[in-house]
């Protein structure tokens, strides 16, 4: 008779790795591996759900996290994540403004006409979802082809890189607060500074920015169908590279030293009757992420507008409540957390039947009594 | 393995090792009171130990001998799991099975049997750090009761469970006051293993991961389960239907906690040490007479 | 007399305030929202007294501010000026003083209230005596016989069947449910306590034996009481001395019997009119 059943984890251990390598693999002698430039660039979606969900701008090793998860976004992310708890935080990038941004898209469903005009861009928003059979068997000449022909006909200087941004224009008019800045208060860090309730806006925001896609879409789903009040319109949505600076380290002079791709999404929402007598003016929600991730902005963006109205007026909704929604979004904690269910529970169980056995008998005998 | 090349000892880099250290030291100053931290992520899940993980990668050193244990055993999966990251990460430190020899042991659900010493420290992984969260969802609330010592939702659970039972029913995980102020959840430790927290010569070090919290039960501490005068706290139980203490079936010893299962092939049901290096102790002293 | 509670005026005004709040509200304006600012100035300037084993009665229409009044009391809400000082034995509190901690301990221990709706003073996911037990834990009981016991004596006491200890509240009638809160309230007998309309909405034969109730507790306990209502027929039974309140201003003040044979006040008048 063995020991215990949970003996000999070791060896099951490395049994299940080379089991999960193989799968990988499983497809045959004349299989060839993925290239991660392959997946950077034709799973650019999945990679962009990786990089803003690991919290670590590095297309690169996203690609390859992807890879060896086998496709598997959560398992990815958490991998990105974990490689970025080796690295130290070296420099802080000053405040950003995504007005510099070099836009591939922007769209405002708040006016017709925005300054610098709307731009479509890459989007499955008017896309007929209908599976395209002749990509089954694509050729590498047809799909070589596709990008070449695309540029053939490309105008050059067709469209500007930057454009204004809409919430500039309200503002100018009145219809929406100034920018609220206090010079001193430095971004909250939630690499480097647990959340304590109640945490400040940025803090929130940061939060969002590495949350769960599905997580955040679905508890701003909740406020968008009536569990909240907050009726959104798109003001800006845009996509595009943003410029990153860093202090040089002897002049102190922010260089360029590279841009990330973001999605960043504004909505304004109807007024606040202000009880400070001032005029009434419009309220903004913000969001924005690492990576091409539409859905995951605008969510943000209307739980950043929803969590600031839990702030002012207490909640009263799940997505108002900044300790619900902001403990509950982080795909890393909750997959893990969902995860270790697994793990042996023998202890507590044993413990469990004590408790059980001992009130079951107390019952028994109180019943014969 | 290739990918361990170019990681730091301790896998985190040196400023979150700095942290986590001031973050124990904060806890060792108040006992019982949840240290918040920025918990890394880790290589392994939330949930298997990482805030554990966090305090033996940010304490240890070359030279420690480490002994990592999973429902008592040495040789569960996850202990095997967390014992060669640790390994691979530290290279330089020694591991042990045996609770006399490690001077820093990492656990999931138990203490050892065998009475710690002033020179070993205890890390214990945590799932859920607050033992008001039963009663209370908000954290923002719970640590006004925390600050206040007011545990009086805590003792009406309590008090609503010997009414509907006549017993309490809280089987592990136990609320534990330390030093008269404040509760903690001991981790899922059976209740087995609450009075060992008492006046423990040892330093208890609890990490919560994935809830971002870090406390400690320091050397010598009052440890006291949460109780009524008149309703005494009560370990498990291993009597039989006689009251007989049963004993664990490999080494004979009856005064550890056992685990229950049951034998594979007669179907009967089987009870054994559920720390393992006390049941080899206890065989190996009976080889030697 | 022994002084139990001094108040000093108490205001409370929702919303930012202004100069002419006070001039601008009031009975004599026939409103309690400035037309300045729009706030609503729910309580103005009260001050009064409350002494051992009396009960005061504050008696209004809704939006008169008596809630808000003993709402401020029981630090449920903050007052916006105004002080109030409870005696207890030898030491003295300034109540509005005192920090959010030391609030919450004084009311844990030494005050009661009992509100109209019993969801706020009940849980209603623990049994009847657990909410008992609730306050007798906070106070620092920590034996379970004890516990028992002083809850089954407390609702016997206020007519509770003993029995019916171990439900939830939920199964109770609203007479009951008010009968509960009042043992609970009572529970660590309390030098002082808030009465917030418990009679109202209940059967006329319930709210009668409620008050019953009320006043032996009284006479057996000596319990301080402010019992806020707008009821004349609950002043009427209950309360020595009363005061009548509008739009957040004490109009009017006196012994009880005094007021309903003599009102001074027109509104007073109206009020002892229509109740006859």
């Amino acid at each position: 008779m063995g020991y215990v059943a949970i003996k000999g984890g070791g060896k099951a251990i490395e049994a299940a790795e080379s089991l999960l390598d193989f799968q990988r693999a499983e497809q045959g002698a004349d299989a060839l591996p993925l290239d991660t430039d392959s997946i950077e660039h034709q799973l650019r979606n999945l990679t962009s759900r990786v990089i803003s969900e690991g919290g670590l701008y590095h297309p690169k090793l996203a690609a390859l996290a992807i890879k060896q998860c086998m496709g598997d976004s959560l398992e990815a992310a958490f991998t990105l994540r974990a490689y970025r708890s080796t690295r130290p935080r070296l420099l802080e990038t000053a405040i950003h403004n995504s007005s510099g941004m070099r836009v591939t898209r922007r769209i405002s469903a708040a006016f017709k006409d925005i300054p610098g005009g709307q731009m479509l861009g890459a989007t499955t928003d008017y896309y007929l979802r209908l599976l395209r059979m002749n990509l089954l068997d694509e050729s590498p000449e047809q799909f070589q082809k596709v990008a070449s022909n695309w540029f053939k006909d490309m105008p050059k200087d067709a469209v500007p890189e930057t454009f204004p941004k809409v919430v500039d224009a309200l503002r100018a008019e009145g219809l929406l607060p100034p920018v609220n800045r206090d010079p001193k208060s430095d971004a909250f860090d939630i690499t480097r500074d647990p959340l304590v309730f109640p945490v400040p806006r940025s803090a929130a925001l940061a939060t969002m920015a590495r949350a769960e896609q599905g997580g955040l879409l679905t508890i701003a789903y909740s406020n968008m169908r009536g569990y909240g009040d907050v009726h959104p319109t798109v003001a800006e949505l845009r996509v595009g590279y943003l410029p990153v600076f860093l202090p040089h380290p002897i002049t102190g002079e922010p260089i360029e030293i590279g841009e990330v791709l973001m999605t960043e999404c504004e909505v304004v929402a109807m007024y606040e009757s202000s009880d400070e007598g001032s005029k009434p003016v419009f309220t903004l929600g913000y969001g924005a992420c690492f990576g091409h991730n539409e859905v995951k902005a605008i969510s943000m963006a209307i739980l950043d507008r929803a969590l600031q109205k839990g702030a002012m007026d207490g909640p009263q909704n799940p997505s108002e409540d900044a300790e619900f929604v902001l403990l509950h979004i982080d795909g890393i904690d909750s997959m893990g957390f969902c995860t270790h269910y697994k793990m042996p529970h023998y202890v507590t169980f044993q413990s469990d039947m004590d408790r059980l056995r001992t009130t079951q008998s107390k019952r028994q005998s109180g019943d014969q009594a | 393995m290739s990918a361990s090349v170019g990681y730091n000892f301790g896998f985190m880099d040196e400023y979150a090792k700095k942290e986590i250290r001031r973050t124990v030291l904060k806890a060792v100053a108040i006992p019982g009171y949840q240290v918040p931290y920025s918990s890394r992520e880790m290589p392994m899940g939330r949930g298997f130990g990482t805030g554990g993980l966090q305090l033996t990668l940010s304490l240890i050193g070359v030279g420690d001998n480490l002994k990592v244990i999973d429902q008592g055993s040495d040789d569960s999966v996850n202990a095997v799991n967390l014992r060669s990251f640790i390994e691979m990460t530290c290279p330089g430190i020694d591991t042990t099975t045996s609770v006399d020899e490690a001077n820093l042991i990492q656990s999931r659900h138990r203490i050892p049997e065998k009475p710690l010493r002033d020179d070993q420290v205890i890390v214990m992984q945590v799932p859920y750090p607050d033992p008001l969260v039963i009663v209370e969802p908000s954290e923002d609330r719970r640590k006004i009761q925390h600050g206040e010592g007011n545990y009086s939702k805590l003792l009406v659970k309590l008090y609503e469970d010997i009414v509907q039972f006549d017993e309490i029913t809280i089987s592990h995980r136990y609320p534990t006051c330390i030093n008269n102020h404040y509760v903690l959840d001991p981790s899922p430790i059976p209740r087995w293993d609450v009075p060992k927290m008492h006046q423990s010569r040892a330093l208890i070090l609890f990490g919560a991961g994935r809830e971002k919290k870090i406390y400690a039960v320091p050397p010598y501490s009052k440890a006291e389960p949460l109780v009524f005068d008149d309703v005494p706290f009560r370990i498990e139980d291993f009597r039989d239907e006689h009251s007989v203490r049963r004993p664990c079936a490999r080494c004979g010893c009856t005064s550890s906690f056992l685990d229950e299962f049951i034998d594979s092939e007669n179907g009967e049901k089987v009870y054994q040490c559920s720390d393992s290096d006390w049941c080899d102790e206890q065989l190996a002293q009976q080889g030697e007479c | 007399m022994k002084k139990v509670l001094e108040v000093d005026g108490l205001s409370k005004i929702y919303g930012k305030g202004c100069s002419q709040c006070a001039q601008l509200t009031g009975p004599d304006c026939d409103t309690n929202i400035c037309p300045q600012c729009g706030s609503v100035v729910a309580a103005h300037d009260l001050s009064f007294d409350l002494y051992e084993g009396e009960i005061l009665g504050i008696i209004g229409e809704s939006g008169s501010g008596k809630s808000t009044a003993v709402k401020t009391l029981y630090f449920d809400e903050e007052p916006t000026a105004g002080s109030a000082t409870f005696y207890d034995g030898q030491t003295k509190h300034d109540l509005f003083e005192l920090n959010k901690a030391q609030q919450r301990h004084l009311a844990n221990h030494r005050f009661g209230m009992v509100y109209q709706n019993p969801h706020l003073g009940l849980n209603f996911g623990i049994s009847a005596g657990g909410n008992i037990a609730e306050r007798l834990l906070m106070s620092g009981e920590r034996s379970y016989s004890t516990i028992r016991a002083r809850a089954t004596a407390l609702l016997t006491r206020t007519e509770v069947l003993p029995e019916r200890m171990d439900e939830l509240p939920k199964n109770f009638s609203g007479g009951m449910q008010q009968r509960v809160q009042i043992a609970k309230a009572l529970a660590i007998e309390p030098p002082l306590l808030f009465l917030d309309e418990v009679t109202t909405g209940l059967d006329l034969s319930v709210q009668a034996s409620i008050l019953d109730l009320i006043l032996e507790i009284q006479q057996e306990l000596k319990t301080s009481m402010v019992v806020v209502t707008h009821d004349l027929g609950v002043i009427r039974l209950l309360a020595g001395r009363t005061m009548v309140m509008k739009y957040g201003r004490i109009i009017e003040s006196g012994l009880t019997d005094q007021i309903l044979e003599d009102p001074q006040h027109a509104y007073t008048q109206r009020l002892v009119a229509s109740s006859l």
